[in-house]
């Protein structure tokens, strides 16, 4: 399974998403030092379960639900969590 | 010293500290890069540190704050986040409040 398939397969499973945008920038930083360690990844994730919760707790949850990022095969991910309503 | 009571000393020398990949000077990441532009931007003095220069502080800093990715700011002792919480919070307009309460 790709990355990009295992970024959405696990957060479908944990948040039930009503959106979710995965977006592949790794061909933009092909070259780049560190980018063997993985690629670079933006998510943008709309679900509920973000609401009432801080920015940075969002970022928590779903660095939870991806787990061991490098054995994942992301070496970078910017990340977008939004409750439904602020999209 | 362990590299955790290094973190602490380090979070306890300076109101605001950021971790990167590389300097303020030359970042050595897009990432980093934007977070160096940001607090800048602020009028933040930050204390920084090069984690691609120290594997142990790199390991030690993601068990510390249990938060896998670079850069990581601290302000007053605290994960603040990376780069997009930094993004947030400045179209927001906290990231400046942030900075001046601990520059007070």
């Amino acid at each position: 399974m790709s990355t990009r398939a295992v970024i959405e397969q696990r957060l479908r499973a944990a948040f039930a998403p009503e959106k979710i945008e995965i977006r592949d920038d790794s061909a933009q930083h092909a070259g780049h030092a560190s980018a063997r360690e993985g690629g670079h990844y933006h998510v943008l994730i709309v679900a509920p379960a973000f609401a009432g919760l801080s920015p940075i707790q969002r970022h928590r949850r779903i660095y939870e639900a991806l787990g061991d990022l490098k054995l994942a095969g992301i070496h970078a991910l910017s990340l977008q969590a939004l409750a439904p309503g602020e999209h | 010293m362990s590299i955790q009571e290094q973190i602490r000393d380090q979070l306890n020398g300076s109101s605001i500290v950021l971790y990167i990949k590389g300097t303020p000077q030359m970042p050595q990441c897009g990432f980093s890069a934007k977070a160096v532009q940001l607090l800048s931007a602020c009028g933040a003095h930050f204390a920084s540190y090069n984690i691609l220069e120290n594997p142990d502080l790199r390991q030690g800093l993601k068990e510390f704050s249990n938060w896998p990715t670079f850069p990581q700011l601290y302000i007053r002792g605290e994960l603040v986040g990376g780069c997009d919480i930094m993004v947030e919070l400045n179209q927001k307009g906290e990231l400046k409040k942030l900075v001046d309460q601990a520059q007070s």
